[in-house]
């Protein structure tokens, strides 16, 4: 039997701090199983980054259980089992965007021949076809993003871990590369967990949303969603989608409810 | 025509140049007057004008405070017109100087840079090296020279080598303090994205570390050269007999040749800010490769 991707039971995560303790993650529990696009979706500060980072083994939870593919988040990493996008491009500013790409592949000891080929496929997927030689700083935010998307991408990892990767986009922009993920998710079989902070993405992209609140950072509802995996961007004009998306907005809300 | 010569460099500097020049005359006449008055007074001459007061304090042998124009002169004298071989040749001290001050200058980097990775790698070494380190800078050098320079003389290693262990003594520093920062500069989410490639702690240091130091290497190695020429001449301050500038300088002092004292001084400038351009250029070119915006 095939251990679910992400195993996750009462999570816990307190940052100390000068001020006192931050309860980042409380009492959070989620599965994952293989081929699962899973959206993360709440207000700023509800844990969002912190437990992709505790699945990424870059943050140590403070109680609960954790598993990758049946193993811990550490000899997960080890194993190199996770592509990560940063919320910001993280582009080294000394190398081109090619030499970018292919950071990863270098450090996993790709030959060359491999990392040209990887790195020239991974251009083409985010459309920066002609921009290898340029550096960081010659291209828009936008374009960073793209990059940073390509070098997690470059060693075709079974499961993508996505910090609000389109936040800084403009709408067409995003428009498109939502459908470009969903493509090579529908294609590639990989499971994703993706943060966002936009309704209409994460229900757009999801098989799963969940939504999180606030101070603790704590799971308030799982939603799933079955569209069809070839769906388009028209979909989000269906009755469906737009039901979907209320329900969503409403245990944000709910999750938001201590405000008033 | 003039604006554009203002908004270059090279107008502003030429006024300052001439504003200082100015003033060094002013000051001239003025810490001379009292030495010319007094060498009319022994050539017997009773009575003098102003202007014969003036010219004489801009001509005398051995000022308090050399005209530009008779330093000038000797320079020329000294660097164009004697033979480099000759021991009166300022090119000749000049390529001892520079020759202790390059190998002082290789052997402080390198264990400038040496000592960095070891403090960046080993945390104790950061508790435990950093403070000799600084500690080292503490001693002034013009009473550690004389010292190192005699203990190698036991031991039968003399010329260049002693300078250059007092020149890397001084540039090692400005290299361990840049470098430590230049390999500390990666910020966290940098060093993140190496985790997640689960890289090896050399390979961080090869591909994230090493590169981001660049920029803060070449300020301290520019630092660093002009340091290394300090303690070259402070070094042969000490040990006159192989030349140098610092042999020039002492020379000079103990014949009261101030003329002398001060184009050693100038041509020893002269050569750290040639040696300070040079580490600026390969700077540039090395910044340019890595990408740096124009
Ligand atoms: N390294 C840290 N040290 C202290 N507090 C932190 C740290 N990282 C995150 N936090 C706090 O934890 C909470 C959750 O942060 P985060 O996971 O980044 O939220 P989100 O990504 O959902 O906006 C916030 O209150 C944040 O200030
Ligand atoms: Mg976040």
């Amino acid at each position: 039997m095939s251990h679910p991707v992400i195993e996750a039971s009462h999570l816990s995560l307190t940052f100390e701090t000068n001020d006192g303790p931050v309860h980042a993650l409380s009492d959070v529990s989620l599965d994952i199983q293989k081929g699962e696009f899973v959206s993360l979706i709440g207000p700023s500060g509800c844990g969002k980054t912190t437990l992709l980072r505790v699945i990424a083994d870059l943050e140590q939870p403070s109680e609960g259980e954790i598993n990758i593919n049946g193993m811990s988040p550490h000899e997960a990493r080890l194993k190199r089992a996770y592509g990560y996008v940063f919320q910001a491009p993280a582009l080294y500013p000394w190398r081109t965007i090619g030499k970018n790409i292919a950071l990863p592949l270098e450090i996993m000891g790709y030959s060359k021949v491999e990392q040209a080929e990887r790195v020239r496929k991974g251009l083409d997927l985010v459309n920066l076809t002609g921009f290898e030689k340029k550096f960081p700083w010659q291209l828009s935010g936008g374009m960073q993003q793209r990059a940073s998307i390509a070098r997690a991408l470059s060693f075709d990892p079974d499961l993508l871990l996505m910090d609000e990767p389109f936040g800084a986009l403009d709408e067409i922009v995003r428009d498109k590369l939502n459908e470009q993920l969903l493509r090579l998710w529908e294609m590639t079989q990989k499971t994703v967990v993706f943060v966002t902070h936009s309704i209409p993405e994460a229900v757009f992209l999801s098989t799963k949303i969940v939504v999180m609140s606030p101070r603790p950072g704590k799971i308030h509802d799982i939603i799933t969603c079955d569209f069809p995996r070839d769906r388009t961007l028209d979909i989000r004009e269906t009755p469906e989608f737009i039901d979907v998306a209320n329900r969503v907005r409403q245990g944000l809300r709910e999750g938001h409810s201590y405000v008033d | 025509m003039l604006t554009s010569l203002w908004q270059g460099k090279t107008l502003p500097v030429l006024v300052v140049c001439a504003i200082i020049a100015v003033f060094w005359y002013l000051g001239s006449i003025w810490l001379n007057a009292d030495m010319q008055r007094m060498l009319f007074e022994n050539n017997g001459q009773a009575s003098y004008t102003t202007a014969e007061l003036i010219e004489g304090t801009l001509s005398q042998e051995k000022p308090k405070l050399p005209t530009p124009g008779q330093i000038l002169a000797e320079l020329n004298k000294t660097v164009l017109e004697t033979a480099p071989t000759s021991k009166r040749s300022l090119v000749y001290h000049g390529s001892v100087t520079i020759s202790a001050t390059l190998l002082g200058f290789l052997i402080g980097s390198m264990l400038g840079m040496g000592l960095a990775i070891l403090v960046v790698h080993i945390k104790s070494l950061d508790r435990s090296l950093m403070p000799w380190v600084v500690a080292s800078q503490t001693i002034p050098i013009i009473a550690l020279a004389p010292m190192i320079v005699v203990i190698m003389n036991q031991f039968e290693v003399t010329g260049l080598i002693p300078k250059a262990v007092i020149a890397a003594y001084l540039s090692f520093f400005p290299v361990t303090v840049g470098m430590v920062k230049g390999l500390r500069s990666p910020d966290p989410l940098q060093l993140d994205l190496m985790r997640t490639y689960s890289a090896s702690q050399w390979q961080t240091f090869l591909k994230l570390r090493v590169p981001a130091s660049v920029p803060y290497l070449f300020t301290s190695l520019k630092v660093g050269v002009a340091a290394s020429l300090v303690g070259t001449v402070v070094a042969e301050l000490t040990k006159s007999e192989d030349g140098g500038f610092g042999a020039r300088l002492l020379g000079g002092s103990y014949y009261g040749q101030t003329i002398q004292i001060w184009a050693a001084l100038f041509a020893a400038a002269a050569c750290a800010w040639v040696l300070v351009s040079l580490v600026g250029v390969v700077d540039r070119v090395v910044t340019k490769a890595m990408g740096a915006r124009p």
